[in-house]
């Protein structure tokens, strides 16, 4: 990844506002084309700290559905996860790898708060 | 049938004549063994029924019918080609020709199992013809006889069993239970001779005359004479020394003698007192010939229980395929709840090994009795006889069984725990030799393999090791040895609910009830870490609706549901979801039907009618279902709670109304109960029908409510279960009038949701119900917990605060909110693509798609 001041301002998206996030939980934002799963973490990881948002495909690889926005997330012995809707895998939020079969990633992406917009790093 | 060797097959002949408990284990345990290589195997049984559990026959006067006490897998004949013939008698065996005869003709064997059982005594007691009068000389074994004594008893006030032994008390209790005045007449001066020592009777007597059932010990039946439409009763019966006794049927229940009679007329050695003999690898006289089961005599004794039989299949199916079995006796202790009073008898109960000592406990207020028997020397226990308390069995049957030695005090074994009574022996005391089922001969230490092999629960041990799938007598003691041996292993039963609770399912409803926890954060907060998971926040949220019943859309329970619940639908295999709107008891107006059609047509859903009797529109997408729900809540539709766990659907048959039979009105009973209990969520979903007869119409013995009609009232069914492993409704209650049926189906269910484990089916409940329907019934009927008023309120707390989920989240923006395929933009998933098929549509499979969209976008 580059670091940060050496993006160009027309590499960052807003998708949309923090009212559109749901407090521990996800939803969906389009993005040329891709679907971009968003969960919101209000106080982070540890229900303790600043606020997180985590951005993974919203495409779950074992159902061929575009659902991995609608999981229920949780932890799995700390780390945060999503489990998918339908066949119930779960997929680590940093990084997308799945703990049932670390060979299926799902693409990450670059997303952060700035004040009430959520916006999008587009680095690729 | 031929009747000599099919010529086509070089397999040897195999014949089973019987196919009762015995004959059938021993056909089970030659299949397990591969004797179906070697032998065409052919069965004859008598009765026309399946072989049947006949431990429980009783059961069949309970609720359980012919299929629900069958023995193992329906297909197993078939699937292992063995020639089942039912309802067919053996009429003799030539054992020159080495052929049987059967009503068909003769068959040809190499090896013979004689496993005909048993036939009930009727003593020549001189009396009415008994072509003209059966119900004065009923018996009680088969199928076929309980359903003549129910029959009987349609007509009857009083009824009247001879013999006061195990099955008389079985036999009366079955009377009482078919609504008869029941009486038990005894030859011996005290109730079950054979198992009990005098006390024991005294003790037992009282009990069952605390139970209404009138006892009569030390009388001899003389005479049953018929009386005249005149008099009240059918028949009266005189006893030796002139008293007398009115009755409308009688049943003997006199004991039983071996059904030798075939054995005797082909000349195989027969006992003094029947018996077909048998060797210590249950062949006859003729070496081609084996017994089993009730009609074999071994060392001079016949064994009238159904575990040594199945030790005497085991040995002969071993002995048919190279195994080298052999039967060594059996131990005759048993254990039974007779009218719901606990008797146990073990071992040498009388004491009449030489020098035998005994200890006694006698509690005359509460008419308990136990004895203990121990030998000359205080090391052993060599019997005992129970009273009143199973508790003291298992472990006393372990001491007898494996000759432990005897602690300091050995009455400490009988008395009352608070009274200085030793602490049940712990599991680990026990050998790896204890036999834990002695009907499956399974020892602690195939447990103990079967754990170490990887069986994680009761339900895989149940298979691999088959224990406690016999009488069941063993349960307690097999939950018993598992769990010790998984703590032995370090694998502590855990029985939390997931990594962030520490808790069972259970546990986590009393303290969200006793501490008025209304959130999830905040029982994390309390008794929890970490974020939470897809296990624990489902089951929370569902116990935080039971007891609050707050709308599910609200903030604090939001991000608690799985898809099917946050969206008020169920999401099908595409990511779209089905809409299903209540159609309580299935009955709807042609209106509503018409708006159904109308929506589906315009949002192009596919429609179907469901197993539960409504009709499912499949195919919408997320950001659909507001203006779908808006338009059938306008048309005065509520949401069914398809998705959620928690009460489905009423299944309804027409009832008095229109059908010719109906005897009451089903349909409006089933609408009474769903608008009753919809909304109430539960550990998992919950289905209910109501019958207007006992045609069943409504399959609602397979549900986990069941209301039939009668003609007085109501009769309940509970814990049925279709699905994946189908479960017949117990009969709970019966001929009870509305607001009773309300009033315990109120506490059945406030009392399953409060116990039940997560995602556990009312009929898989029940099975891990300590106390088993019986107490069920105590704690619903008799409220014997003194909970009845509580768990009322509670329901009616959940009945008074319903509100329709839809109708709700559609009154507030901020939840219609979510109902957004994607937040930033109004558009579907353009992946979703449909296909036309007999004129609706369904998702297109893969190879139907359009190429540019099967290709994965690279990230
Ligand atoms: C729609 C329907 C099939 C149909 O087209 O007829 C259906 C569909 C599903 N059933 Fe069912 N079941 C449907 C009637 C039944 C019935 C028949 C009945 O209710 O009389 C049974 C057997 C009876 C019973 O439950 O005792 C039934 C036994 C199951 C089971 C097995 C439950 C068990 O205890 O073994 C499951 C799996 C589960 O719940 O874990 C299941 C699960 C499901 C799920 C939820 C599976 C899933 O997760 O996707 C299906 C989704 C429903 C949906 O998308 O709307 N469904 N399912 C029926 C809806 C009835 C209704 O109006 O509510
Ligand atoms: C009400 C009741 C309660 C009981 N409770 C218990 C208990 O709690 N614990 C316990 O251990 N035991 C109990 N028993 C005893 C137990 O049921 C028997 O020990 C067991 O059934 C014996 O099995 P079996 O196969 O030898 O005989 P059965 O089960 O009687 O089977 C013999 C079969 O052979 C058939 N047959 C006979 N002659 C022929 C022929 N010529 N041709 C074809 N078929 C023939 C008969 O029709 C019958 O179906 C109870 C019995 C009853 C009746
Ligand atoms: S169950 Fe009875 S009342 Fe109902 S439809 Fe069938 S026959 Fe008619
Ligand atoms: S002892 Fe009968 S099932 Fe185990």
């Amino acid at each position: 990844m580059t670091a940060a001041n050496a993006i160009r301002t027309d590499d960052i998206h807003e998708l949309c506002s923090t009212a559109d996030l749901v407090a521990w939980s996800g939803v969906v934002a389009l993005h040329q084309g891709r679907q971009i799963a968003l969960f919101y973490l209000p106080r982070g990881r540890d229900r303790r700290g600043d606020a997180e948002i985590f951005a993974l495909d919203n495409h779950d690889p074992f159902s061929g559905a575009n659902v991995i926005g609608r999981g229920i997330i949780g932890d799995k012995g700390g780390e945060p996860v999503v489990a998918s809707p339908i066949y119930k895998q779960h997929f680590r939020l940093r990084d997308g790898v799945c703990l049932e079969d670390d060979k299926v990633r799902l693409a990450t992406f670059e997303v952060r708060l700035e004040g009430d917009r959520v916006v999008l790093f587009d680095n690729a | 049938m031929t009747a000599h060797h099919t010529t086509h097959d070089s397999r040897k002949q195999l014949v089973i004549i019987g196919n009762g408990m015995v004959g059938h284990h021993c056909v089970e345990q030659l299949i397990e063994r591969g004797a179906t290589e070697h032998y065409c195997i052919h069965v004859f049984g008598e009765e026309r029924h399946h072989a049947y559990d006949r431990v429980h026959l009783s059961e069949y006067f309970s609720g359980k019918d012919a299929d629900a006490l069958a023995l193992g897998e329906p297909d197993l004949h078939r699937t292992h080609g063995v020639e089942l013939h039912l309802g067919t008698r053996i009429s003799a065996i030539d054992r020159d020709a080495r052929e049987v005869v059967t009503p068909e003709g003769r068959l040809g064997y190499d090896s013979l199992i004689i496993a005909t059982g048993s036939y009930p005594f009727v003593p020549p007691v001189p009396g009415p013809d008994s072509e003209t009068h059966p119900q004065a000389r009923l018996v009680y074994r088969t199928l076929d006889d309980l359903d003549a004594i129910r029959s009987h008893a349609e007509h009857a006030r009083r009824g009247v069993v001879i013999g006061g032994g195990l099955l008389g008390l079985e036999a009366a209790n079955a009377l009482k239970s078919l609504g008869l005045e029941a009486h038990v007449v005894e030859f011996a001066p005290r109730l079950m001779p054979v198992q009990l020592d005098e006390q024991g009777g005294i003790a037992l007597r009282e009990h069952i005359e605390g139970l209404g059932v009138g006892v009569h010990t030390g009388q001899a039946t003389e005479e049953i004479a018929a009386l005249t439409a005149a008099d009240d009763c059918a028949y009266r019966m005189h006893f030796k020394g002139g008293e007398t006794l009115d009755t409308d049927l009688v049943v003997f229940s006199a004991g039983i003698r071996p059904q030798d009679r075939l054995a005797r007329d082909c000349g195989l050695e027969i006992g003094e007192r029947g018996g077909i003999v048998i060797d210590d690898s249950c062949r006859t006289s003729d070496p081609e010939i084996f017994a089993i089961g009730e009609c074999a005599l071994w060392q001079g004794r016949i064994f009238g229980l159904v575990a040594p039989g199945y030790t005497m299949a085991r040995t002969v199916a071993g002995c048919l395929t190279g195994g080298e079995e052999r039967f060594s006796g059996a131990d005759m202790s048993t254990k039974l709840k007779l009218l719901g009073v606990d008797v146990g008898s073990i071992g040498d109960a009388h004491g009449s090994t030489e020098g035998a000592k005994s200890y006694r406990w006698i509690d005359e207020a509460g008419s308990g009795y136990r004895r203990l028997v121990v030998s000359g020397d205080g090391k052993k226990v060599l019997g005992a006889v129970l009273v009143g308390d199973n508790s003291y069995y298992d472990t006393l049957l372990q001491y007898a069984q494996n000759g432990i030695d005897l602690p300091e005090n050995p009455a400490s074994l009988i008395l009352p725990q608070n009274e200085g009574g030793a602490p049940a022996l712990g599991a680990d005391a026990l050998p790896d030799s204890a036999t834990i089922c002695s009907c499956h001969n399974v020892t602690k230490g195939a447990v103990c393999q079967a754990v170490d092999e990887g069986c994680a629960d009761i339900a895989a041990l149940k298979i691999e090791t088959k224990a406690s799938t016999g009488c069941g007598g063993c349960a307690a003691l097999l939950k018993q040895v598992f769990e010790n041996e998984l703590e032995s292993r370090g694998m502590a039963v855990d029985r939390s609910l997931c990594e962030h609770f520490a808790y069972t399912r259970q546990e986590l409803y009393a303290l969200v009830r006793v501490e008025g926890i209304e959130s999830f954060d905040e029982l994390l907060e309390k008794h929890g870490q970490g974020l939470g998971c897809d296990i624990c926040k489902p089951t929370i949220g569902s116990i935080l609706a039971t007891c609050w019943n707050q709308p599910i859309m609200d903030p604090q329970n939001v991000a608690l549901q799985d898809t099917n619940d946050t969206f008020m639908a169920n999401m099908q295999k595409n990511g779209t979801y089905s809409v299903m709107p209540r159609v309580a008891g299935g009955e709807i107006t042609p209106e509503k039907l018409v708006v159904l059609g109308e929506v589906a047509s315009k949002y192009e859903l596919y429609t179907k009618i469901t197993g539960g009797q409504r009709i499912d529109l499949f195919g919408a997408e997320l950001h659909q279902l507001p203006d779908i729900w808006e338009e059938l809540i306008n048309a005065g539709f509520e949401t069914g709670h398809a998705y959620g766990k928690s009460i489905r659907t009423v299944k309804s048959c027409v009832g008095n109304t229109w059908c010719r039979y109906g005897v009451q009105d089903s349909v409006g009973m089933a609408l009474e109960l769903e608008h009753r209990y919809k909304g109430l969520r539960t550990p998992h979903k919950i289905k209910m029908g109501v019958s207007g007869c006992t045609r069943e119409c409504a399959e609602a013995q397979g549900k986990d409510i069941g209301v039939i009609a009668t003609e007085a009232g109501w009769n309940l069914y509970v814990c049925g279960n279709g699905g994946m492993r189908p479960r017949h409704a117990e009969l709970f209650a019966t001929d009870i009038d509305s607001d009773t049926l309300i009033r315990y189906i109120d506490r059945f269910l406030m009392f399953y949701v409060r116990t039940a484990d997560k995602l556990q089916r009312t009929s898989v409940w029940r099975e891990n119900l300590e106390g088993g329907l019986d107490y069920l019934k105590e704690v619903i009927i008799d409220d014997s917990l003194g909970l009845g008023e509580e768990l009322e309120s509670q329901m009616k707390h959940v009945i008074d605060t319903y509100e329709c989920e839809w109708a709700n989240a559609l009154g507030d923006p901020e939840k219609l909110k979510r109902f957004r395929t994607f937040v930033n933009d109004k558009c579907g998933d353009p992946d979703i693509v449909n296909v036309t098929e007999r004129g609706q549509p369904r998702p297109a499979r893969a190879d139907e798609r359009p190429e540019s969209l099967a290709v994965e976008i690279p990230s």
